[in-house]
C-alpha cells in the first residue's frame, strides 16, 4: 500500500480509476438515493407531509415498528445463543449447523413467504386446526412477524460466530475458575466482548427487518391498515400512481437506510470494529 | 439440566477421570457451561423457524407426482421465468465482477477525500429496502427520469425491460463482491505487485498474473453470492421488470401469480426448482471457500 512503484502508485492510472470508481458508485448507488428524496418533495413540503401523516401510512409505520420490535429481539436471543454454543464448544457437524443457519440468505424472499403459507395458510398443514381454533396467521400480523424472522434468521448469528471464535474461551474460562457463575460470566466477561458485533448485527438485522418486501409480501394479504407494513404501503400507493405519497413513506425508509449506515460507520471507525464476515 | 451439570464440569479433572480418558482422540472437555442449553434450544428454534417451513415445500411437492410436478415447475412459462431470472442474475454477476473489483482495488489502494463515506455507502444496498431501492431506479431509467430521458433517443430503453432487471440486481449485488474482494486486497498488500514491476513486468501483465490469481477465489465468491441474490431478488426487480410473460418475468414473480391464483402446486413446484437451484450455489460457494483455504495453508 505504501508502494511508489506498484500498480497503484502510477498517477494517470490512480486518478482514472478513482474517477472511474466515483462515477459508477455516483450513478448507481447515489442517484437512486437522491431521487427517493427528490420525488418526495416533488410537490412541496405539504403534499409529503400529507402524505406521512394519513391513517394509512401511519398504521403502516406502526406496524413496521412493531415487527422489528419483535423480530430482533428474538434473534439476538437466538443469535447470541446459537454463537455461545458453536464457538465455544467442540462438536461434529458445526460447520453443517453454520450452513443451516445462514440457509435463509439464499432462499429468495418469496419462497420464505410461501413456506409459511404451505404451513399456516388455509390449505397448508395447520391451515384446518388453527381455522377450527380462531388462529389466524397468514393474511394477520403473525405471519408478517413469522416471515421477517426468517429472512432476518443469520443476522446476529453472523456475526457473532467469527467473533466469538477468535476470542476464545480463555476470558469465560478464567472468570469460571475464579468462582463466577455461568451467567454471572457470560454477562460481565462475555457480553462486553462482543458488545460491538452485537450492535452490528442488530443494526443489519433491524435494517431487512423494517425493510423486507418479498416474504411479508406473500403472508399479508394487504389490507390496508391493518397487514401493511411500510414497504408493501409503498408499493400500493405506487401502483395507484400516487408517486408524491410512495415516495414520501420510501424516503423515511431511506432515512433509516442512511441512519443504519452512519451507525455502522462509527462502530467501525470508533471502536475498530473488523467483521469477520461478508455481511448480507 | 444444564445448570447442574455445568457445576460438575468445574471439578478438576482428575476426580472425574480417575483413569486416563479412553478416546484420546477427543478433546479435553470445555469448563464453560450452558453448551447443552444454548445447543438444545438453538436446534429447536432453527427447526421450528427454518428447517420444518423448508421442508414443507419438498414434501408438498413430493405428494404431487412426477408429471404434475414436471407440468408445473416446467411449463413454458416457468422455464422463460428461469431464463429471464438466471440470465440478467449471471449479466448482473458479471457485472459486479468487474466494477466490484474495481470500487475493492480502488478503495483498498487508493486514498482519495472522501473515502469513508464512499465505504459506507457501499453498503447501501444492504441497507435500503428493496422496494425503495425498486421505485428509485424505476424513477430514474423511466423515458422521462433523470437518466432515461438522455438514454431514450439513443434507442436504449431501460425500464420495463429485461435490462432494467440487470440494472436492479447489479444495484443489490454490488456490496457482495466488493465486501468479498476487500480483505484479500488487504492482505495481499502491493509488494507483490511492486517487486513484479520492478522485474520489467508491465502493469496488465502484473494484474493478470499477480493480482487476479490471488483474489480470483474471493471475486469467484463475491460474483456466486451476487448470482445467489440476484436469482431470488424480488422487491427492487418487480417495479422495474414491466413483468410481462416470458418477456420479463422472473421465477420470483411468477410464484407470487401463482399463488393469488390459488394455484399452490405450481407454486410449490417452481418453488423447489429455486430452492435446488440457491442450495447448488450455496454449495458452489463452500466448495469455492474450500478450494480458498487449501490454497491458502498449501
Amino acid at each position: 500500500m505504501n508502494g511508489v512503484l506498484a500498480l497503484s502508485g502510477r498517477l494517470q492510472a490512480r486518478h482514472l480509476l478513482i474517477g472511474l470508481m466515483l462515477a459508477f458508485i455516483g450513478l448507481f448507488l447515489v442517484l437512486p438515493l437522491v431521487s427517493v428524496f427528490a420525488e418526495g418533495l416533488s410537490k412541496g413540503f405539504a403534499a409529503y407531509g400529507a402524505a406521512l401523516v394519513q391513517p394509512d401510512a401511519q398504521s403502516a409505520i406502526k406496524l413496521t415498528l412493531l415487527v422489528a420490535a419483535i423480530s430482533v429481539p428474538v434473534n439476538v436471543v437466538f443469535g447470541v445463543m446459537a454463537a455461545w454454543a458453536i464457538a465455544k464448544f467442540d462438536f461434529p457437524g458445526k460447520s453443517l449447523l453454520i450452513t443451516f443457519i445462514d440457509l435463509p440468505f439464499s432462499v429468495s424472499p418469496v419462497v420464505a413467504g410461501l413456506i409459511y403459507v404451505l404451513m399456516f395458510g388455509m390449505q397448508g398443514w395447520l391451515g384446518p386446526w388453527l381455522r377450527d381454533y380462531d388462529i389466524q396467521i397468514i393474511f394477520a400480523v403473525p405471519g408478517i412477524v413469522l416471515a421477517t424472522i426468517f429472512v432476518t434468521f443469520p443476522f446476529v448469528a453472523r456475526e457473532l460466530i467469527p467473533l466469538m471464535a477468535e476470542q476464545g474461551r480463555d476470558d469465560e474460562e478464567a472468570a469460571l475458575s475464579l468462582g463466577a457463575s455461568g451467567f454471572q460470566t457470560f454477562l460481565r466477561v462475555t457480553l462486553p466482548n462482543i458488545r460491538w458485533g452485537l450492535l452490528y448485527g442488530v443494526l443489519l438485522c433491524n435494517a431487512r427487518a423494517m425493510g423486507e418486501f418479498g416474504a411479508v409480501s406473500v403472508v399479508s394479504g394487504h389490507l390496508r391498515g391493518l397487514t401493511n407494513t411500510m414497504p408493501l404501503h409503498v408499493e400500493i400507493l405506487y401502483n395507484e400512481y400516487n408517486f408524491v405519497a410512495a415516495f414520501a413513506v420510501a424516503s423515511l425508509l431511506a432515512l433509516l437506510a442512511l441512519v443504519t449506515l452512519v451507525l455502522k460507520s462509527i462502530v467501525e471507525w470508533r471502536f475498530d470494529y473488523q467483521r469477520g464476515s461478508v455481511g448480507h | 439440566m444444564d445448570i447442574a451439570l455445568s457445576s460438575q464440569l468445574q471439578v478438576p479433572d482428575a476426580t472425574r477421570h480417575p483413569a486416563p480418558p479412553r478416546t484420546p482422540r477427543r478433546k479435553s472437555r470445555s469448563v464453560i457451561p450452558g453448551f447443552g442449553l444454548t445447543m438444545g434450544l438453538t436446534l429447536a428454534w432453527l427447526s421450528l423457524v427454518v428447517l420444518i417451513p423448508l421442508s414443507t415445500v419438498f414434501i408438498r411437492s413430493a405428494g404431487m407426482g412426477v408429471s404434475d410436478f414436471l407440468a408445473a415447475g416446467f411449463s413454458d412459462r416457468a422455464l422463460a421465468a428461469y431464463r429471464i431470472s438466471f440470465g440478467t442474475a449471471f449479466l448482473a454477476a458479471v457485472v459486479n465482477g468487474v466494477l466490484g473489483l474495481l470500487t475493492a482495488w480502488v478503495l483498498v489502494r487508493y486514498s482519495f477525500p472522501g473515502k469513508r463515506i464512499v465505504n459506507a455507502l457501499v453498503d447501501l444496498p444492504f441497507a435500503l429496502p428493496t422496494a425503495v431501492a425498486g421505485i428509485a431506479l424505476t424513477a430514474i431509467y423511466a423515458g422521462n427520469g433523470w437518466v432515461g430521458q438522455f438514454l431514450e433517443p439513443l434507442g436504449i430503453k431501460i425500464a420495463y425491460t429485461p435490462l432494467g432487471i440487470v440494472m436492479a440486481l447489479v444495484f443489490i449485488g454490488l456490496p457482495f463482491v466488493v465486501r468479498s474482494v476487500e480483505p484479500v486486497l488487504d492482505d495481499f498488500g502491493a509488494e507483490l505487485e511492486e517487486a513484479a514491476l520492478s522485474l520489467g513486468a508491465r502493469p496488465w501483465q502484473v494484474f493478470a498474473r499477480v493480482v487476479l490469481p490471488a483474489i480470483l477465489p474471493a471475486l469467484l465468491t463475491g460474483f456466486a453470492l451476487s448470482f445467489a441474490r440476484g436469482v431470488g431478488e424480488y422487491g427492487s426487480v418487480i417495479f422495474i421488470a414491466g413483468n410481462m410473460p416470458y418477456k420479463s418475468e422472473i421465477a420470483p414473480l411468477l410464484i407470487v401469480t401463482q399463488l393469488e391464483q390459488y394455484d399452490y402446486a405450481a407454486a410449490t413446484a417452481i418453488a423447489t426448482v429455486m430452492l435446488v437451484a440457491s442450495f447448488a450455489i450455496l454449495l458452489g460457494i463452500n466448495c469455492i471457500q474450500a478450494w480458498s483455504r487449501r490454497r491458502l495453508a498449501a
